[in-house]
């Protein structure tokens, strides 16, 4: 919990009569979830700005709605619950903290290519109907089970110490690499989406550091090229090398010879081998390296 | 086989007034195996896309090269639709029963991206984006006209192409409107709804017209009831409407659900063409997910049928002649809405008229597409992990413990699938059916244990755990083994809703696709090398090909421009 969220509680709770009713008016069919919001909790989720936020506009709440369906439904669902690959909208901290769109514009507006999210060209106040709209949906529910994050920690600690020692510790250690893996990553999804696969997965990149893939370029027994890899397909191939020289060569089947290597390998190795149990194990296991 | 033609080119020709020589679709022409047009979807009913062009072969495949490019300009702010490099604007024609608010357009709106395929057909190329739809002059990409549908909303993610009868075309818009529009001119000859908005449908499908039947499936990502709906070509009144789940206690397929409202309410939606065999009739279409997608319990423990099937239905009855479940019980929104591929071909030392097709659950199926008999199931993503095997009558038997946790379900393959709706081909030359796939892995989470679930696409959160690889897999019909993959080097994951290339292979033995990399690429189909390639940036559409005046043109879409290659 952060600071101040006790006070945030309060003052929403005093706003609740004022939203009911501003909710009501613009509702329509939307009745069932747009009932009032309260805002975080006290499982983790990173607590909002609500207080600042001034009543919606129903008009603005409509025209967002409209805005909403045609750029972002598909996606993430038209309750903003998620939907075709698309992320919970009504759990996002980002969409939490936000007040009236000015931490979804960048989202929209540049995209988040590596989710597969594409850029939106948006007036600055269509990004506002659009989060005036998001912020009418509840972001708790009937069920507590709805609203609380999920439970990961179910694990067995001492067997995902053994699993690690067995598949993970010729890489990393516990006071090495990896020493208050547990406290850096208070989160215990996160922690295990971060170590299943550093840098996948929604903020799973947060306290990891995840290496760029390299590539080695061999020309000819005298001439060796290697660096970052910049991009490659089955025609080409560039690399940027200790220097920062940008380096690209034409690839013609086997001709130069090209080898990357993928610091993330031995992970995606792994990707067909564990059980649930052993995901669960390990992460509760890492959970406990503070 | 030869009178059948002939007898349905004769009624096609006195159920088609007004056809003008030379521009309007012949009927004849969409019996024909795919070769000099491109009259429907998948080129013909076969949805093989394979051409028995030759021109462009592999012996001369290294002189291909730009015949012409064309750009579109989508959206209601652009008279014109099209830069004609200094030629006439062309005319825009104004639709829709919106304000135009909500209509999209620039550089990055998905009005602006051709995923379509295009029809050709009497010199001139016919496409379409969400809201929009335009005619080209297929000699050198001008463009004729451009129609722009003002939209009242619904989900934009993309659209499939254009329905051809006569000299008529049909849209679907994404507020759920069937257009009807003069191919000659692009203005409007009527447009009629298809479902309510307001119940969150969505129409992002490509009409297949069949005699005087033009076949109308839709998206809903909530859980509307789902139907294929056939629709009089001149009138768009409606002949018959299949739904994909039981509607009412009559209905033997009930038994497959917990109850009527679940099963009224269970989704199946047919947003993806199917294919067409005229000899049986039958119209063979792959159903989507069954809603609740993720949290499943209110379906019950049944198989939820006809979700996630191939289904074959009479297009003059609109009854189900057979079905075949490809993912009973689908619990991770993987449609089977990929196109199933008509082919007749030798199994088991006899001659068979088979129906193939490869699942987003990660599953490859060969079947009689007479009886719908089961004749061969394997997999073509080999980390498909959500089964425990195979049972008696060629199903998967779903895991439950891979359905989603809690704490956590590693699951193969990911929402996105192992494939996704881009076309696959096939090709006789070599018995092989190509698709483009990837083995990923994603952690599913079980974010609402409320027993009466999530409504659509609810109750889950998905997180990316890794892409062990995206390939171009070819497939033995016969065996369902994978007789080659190309793997495209480094690429990063396939996700929303790009998932994959459409692909194209011709008599020339070739076999065309875009890859992740942006090339449009030619390889050997027997062996997956590669012959020829050109950078555009992005492939977005499928790779197509027609003949005209004697010349040979591969086709394809890049996000907002069309490129065609002819022999140097």
């Amino acid at each position: 919990m952060l600071p101040g969220a006790g006070a945030c509680r309060l003052r929403t709770r005093a706003l609740l009569p004022i939203l009911i009713v501003i909710v009501a008016q613009v509702a329509g069919q939307a009745t069932a979830q747009a009932q009032t919001r309260t805002r975080g909790n006290a499982a983790g989720i990173p607590q909002g700005a609500i207080d600042t936020r001034l009543p919606s506009d129903p008009a603005q709440v409509e025209r967002g709605k409209a805005l909403y369906g045609v750029r972002c439904t598909f996606c993430h669902g038209a309750d903003a619950r998620g939907g075709e690959g698309g992320p919970n909208l009504v759990r996002s901290g980002l969409v939490l903290n936000d007040v009236k769109g000015e931490l979804i514009a960048p989202v929209l507006q540049n995209g988040r290519p590596e989710m597969g999210m594409p850029k939106f060209d948006l007036t600055s106040t269509q990004v506002s109907d659009i989060a005036s709209f998001l912020h009418t949906f509840r972001a708790a529910g009937r069920d507590p089970a709805r609203n609380a994050p999920p439970n990961v920690l179910v694990g067995d600690a001492k067997a995902g110490q053994a699993y690690f020692n067995a598949k993970c510790a010729s890489c990393h250690s516990v006071t090495g690499d990896l020493k208050g893996l547990g406290s850096k990553i208070a989160d215990p999804k996160t922690l295990q989406q971060t170590w299943l696969m550093p840098g996948a997965g929604r903020g799973a990149s947060a306290a990891t550091n995840v290496p760029p893939k390299t590539v080695t370029v061999t020309v000819s027994a005298a001439q060796k090229f290697e660096g970052r890899l910049d991009r490659i397909d089955d025609f080409t191939v560039t690399l940027v090398d200790a220097g920062g020289t940008s380096r690209t060569f034409i690839r013609n089947g086997s001709t130069p010879a090209v080898e990357v290597h993928d610091p993330l390998r031995p992970h995606k190795d792994l990707l067909p081998t564990y059980t649930d149990k052993d995901i669960h194990d390990v992460t509760a296991y890492l959970a406990s390296v503070k | 086989m030869k009178n059948l033609k002939k007898l349905l080119f004769a009624t096609a020709l006195v159920l088609t007034p007004g056809i003008v020589p030379g521009q309007a679709l012949d009927p004849a022409d969409l019996l024909k195996p795919l070769s000099d047009s491109w009259p429907t979807y998948s080129g013909d009913y076969s949805g093989k896309r394979y051409s028995a062009l030759t021109q462009i072969n592999q012996s001369n495949i290294k002189n291909l090269a730009l015949a012409w490019s064309s750009r579109i300009t989508a959206g209601l702010n652009n008279a014109g639709g099209g830069r004609g490099g200094g030629a006439a604007a062309a005319p825009t024609i104004i639709g829709g029963e919106g304000t135009g608010e909500l209509n999209e357009s620039g550089p990055n709106s998905r009005s602006s991206r051709i995923v379509s395929s295009i029809l050709e057909v009497g010199g001139k190329l016919y496409f379409s984006t969400p809201d929009n739809a335009w005619a080209a002059d297929a000699r050198d990409g001008h463009i004729l006209w451009h129609y722009v549908w003002k939209t009242k909303g619904g989900t934009h993610t993309g659209n499939r192409g254009l329905g051809m009868w006569g000299n008529q075309l049909y849209l679907e818009t994404p507020d759920n409107y069937l257009v009807c529009l003069d191919a000659t001119t692009g203005k409007e000859r009527w447009h009629k709804m298809l479902a309510p908005l307001s119940q969150q449908y969505f129409s992002t499908n490509s009409p297949i017209v069949i005699g005087n039947h033009v076949l109308v499936g839709l998206g809903n990502d909530l859980d509307s009831p789902a139907f294929l709906t056939a629709y009089d070509p001149e009138t768009g009144e409606i002949q018959w409407r299949w739904y994909a789940t039981p509607q009412d206690n009559s209905d033997p397929a009930l038994k497959t659900w917990a109850n009527l409202t679940a099963a009224k309410f269970g989704g199946g939606h047919m947003w993806i063409p199917g294919s067409y065999d005229p000899e049986t009739r039958l119209y063979i279409v792959g159903t989507g997910n069954p809603t609740p997608a993720y949290t499943s319990k209110s379906r019950g423990e049944g198989d939820n049928l006809y979700t996630c099937s191939l289904v074959a239905i009479n297009v003059d009855t609109g009854k189900l002649a057979w079905y075949f479940q490809t993912s009973p019980h689908d619990t991770h929104d993987w449609d089977s809405t990929q196109t199933p591929v008509l082919v007749d071909a030798p199994f088991n030392g006899r001659q068979r008229k088979l129906v193939i097709t490869a699942t987003r659950n990660g599953f490859f199926y060969t079947l009689d597409r007479v009886t719908g008999e089961h004749l061969v199931t394997g997999k073509f993503s080999p980390t498909a992990n959500w089964d425990k095997g195979v049972d008696s009558r060629g199903q998967p038997v779903r895991n439950p413990a891979k359905d989603f946790d809690i704490a956590g379900a590693l699951v193969s393959p990911t929402n996105a699938g192992a494939t996704n709706w881009m076309p696959p081909t096939y090709s006789p030359d070599t018995g092989l059916f190509y698709v483009t796939t990837e083995d990923s892995y994603a952690m599913y989470y079980l974010t609402d244990t409320d027993p009466r679930g999530s409504m659509g696409l609810g109750g889950k959160d998905e997180q990316a755990a890794g892409s062990l690889g995206t390939f171009l897999t070819a497939m033995d019909y016969k065996t369902g083994k994978i007789a080659w993959r190309h793997q495209y080097p480094e690429a990063g994951a396939w996700g929303g809703t790009n998932v994959g290339h459409a692909l194209l292979s011709t008599a020339g033995k070739l076999l065309f696709g875009g890859d992740p990399g942006g090339n449009l690429v030619a390889y050997d189909p027997a062996t997956g090398a590669i012959l020829w390639h050109v950078h555009l940036g992005d492939v977005s559409g499928p790779a197509q090909t027609y003949m005209l005046d004697g010349k040979q043109y591969v086709l394809v879409s890049a996000v907002d421009s069309l490129y065609a290659f002819a022999l140097n």
